[in-house]
């Protein structure tokens, strides 16, 4: 699967189809891996695919460095994908700028919380090409957001007293937004100062409140990849923050981030039915 | 020396065509109503970030109530529709971090509906009264409930 992968990326190249194969290479360690740029034809023996390539390398469709090599091509999985879709929908990659090359991926070795166990997308959906044996899943939905239902049942209290351990470990490094592909603005509002929304310092204050927003503002956008959850050095469980969105989304809104390219973001759209039921 | 009871303070963020002007309509009929209330007003519960509940329940609010047009009679057409997406996403993620419902209420209450507001603040205020004051983002104390 890897050679038809590898040949791939050289053909593309060696056609001028695409400017930049972004791919997973070998890391600085044994069994690392990390992300590789493949501009030479000759240099796609550096790709590489196991269940340790976690890192969705969508995040670098919105960075102008990669941009201004040319046209990308990327090695998605079926998650990495939907941020593809997101990305086109919300206007800022359009999908014939890129092309994807998909992997079946089986589940990865360390995923970020519950993130492989209830994949719909081994066989990624949506791409210009697709490598590996096909993966047929279709996971049961009414096990789709344990990991959320964990926290649900818990007490109020208990539950201020969960976030407030786990949002106390925050150091504000932005790796968790640094890392998603959705957010790509340019000056992020936890960059603001004037005025300031959010307390800059690694206080419980300003923690709460970053997390909160960041989680807000991926509301019907986050697609679930756990690039987030795997970079933050504190091991602090975010995936379980934006999916609990994302179920409240699919839920009261029947809408699901990255499955369809024309639907409009569901936080960007509404309909006049939508629930009522909070509002005196 | 004897405690003085906890009065909580409401913010209540108003959008200015409806609720402002119901507000405002209370106030010319003389209606008595709980004082805890500050209001502040925007064009629109479209314009109302999330930012605005967080930052007033940091800088010491006990509760917060947003209220606007009702679905439908909006005066830039469809802003409180985008507004109860987001309030809809927001009460729940407040939910699921431990922050009680009661803490954070929205109502629709139109510019005609004077006694509504006064019975609304009345209202959240008990409710937030009821709860204790805000104690922030740290884990509950013993004092007070989150």
């Amino acid at each position: 699967m890897i050679e038809q992968l590898r040949s791939k990326a050289k053909e593309l190249l060696e056609t001028k189809a695409v400017a930049v194969v972004i791919g997973y290479g070998e890391g600085s360690v044994p069994g690392a891996t990390r992300p590789v740029f493949i501009v030479r034809p000759e240099d796609v023996g550096k790709l590489i695919w196991n269940a340790r390539c976690a890192n969705n390398l969508t995040r670098y469709l919105t960075r102008k460095e990669v941009l201004r090599l040319g046209k990308p091509a990327v090695v998605v999985k079926g998650c990495d994908a939907k941020a593809a879709v997101a990305l086109a929908q919300e206007s800022q990659v359009p999908r014939e700028n890129v092309i994807l090359l998909g992997v079946v991926c089986p589940g990865l070795e360390r995923p970020a919380g519950d993130q492989c166990r209830q994949c719909e997308v081994n066989t990624p959906p949506g791409c210009d090409f697709v490598f590996g044996e096909k993966i047929e899943n279709q996971p049961d939905p009414a096990q789709a957001f344990l990991d959320v239902a964990e926290i649900e049942k818990l007490a109020p209290e208990e539950r201020r007293r969960f976030w407030a351990e786990e949002f106390e470990r925050c150091i504000r490094c932005y790796a968790c937004r640094n890392v998603c592909p959705l957010c790509y603005c340019e000056r992020c509002v936890a960059d603001m100062n004037q005025p300031q929304w959010i307390e800059t310092s690694a206080h419980e204050r300003g923690n709460f409140a970053w997390n909160i927003v960041r989680a807000l503002h991926l509301a019907g956008r986050c697609i679930g990849c756990g690039a987030c959850e795997r970079a933050c050095p504190m091991g602090i469980p975010l995936m379980r923050l934006n999916r609990k969105l994302a179920k409240v989304v699919l839920e009261k809104f029947g809408y699901r981030s990255g499955s369809d390219p024309k639907a409009r973001p569901a936080m960007a759209s509404f309909k006049p039915e939508d629930p009522n039921d909070i509002f005196r | 020396m004897a405690e003085k009871e906890f009065e909580p303070r409401i913010i209540a963020f108003v959008c200015n065509w409806c609720t402002y002007a119901g507000a405002d309509l209370a106030g010319t009929s003389r209606l008595q109503y709980a004082s805890n209330v500050r209001i502040v007003r925007l064009p629109c519960t479209g314009r109302i970030d999330p930012l605005f509940i967080l930052k007033a329940l940091e800088r010491g609010a006990d509760g917060v109530l947003v209220s606007g047009c009702h679905p439908g009679d909006c005066h830039y057409t469809a802003g409180n529709y985008y507004a109860r997406r987001r309030w809809i996403v927001f009460r729940e993620l407040l939910e699921f971090v431990g922050i009680p419902a009661e803490r954070v209420q929205f109502s629709w209450i139109s510019a005609a509906e004077g006694g509504k507001w006064a019975d609304t603040i009345n209202d959240v205020t008990a409710k937030v009264r009821a709860l204790g004051p805000f104690q922030g983002y740290e884990a509950p104390s013993a004092k007070g409930k989150p």
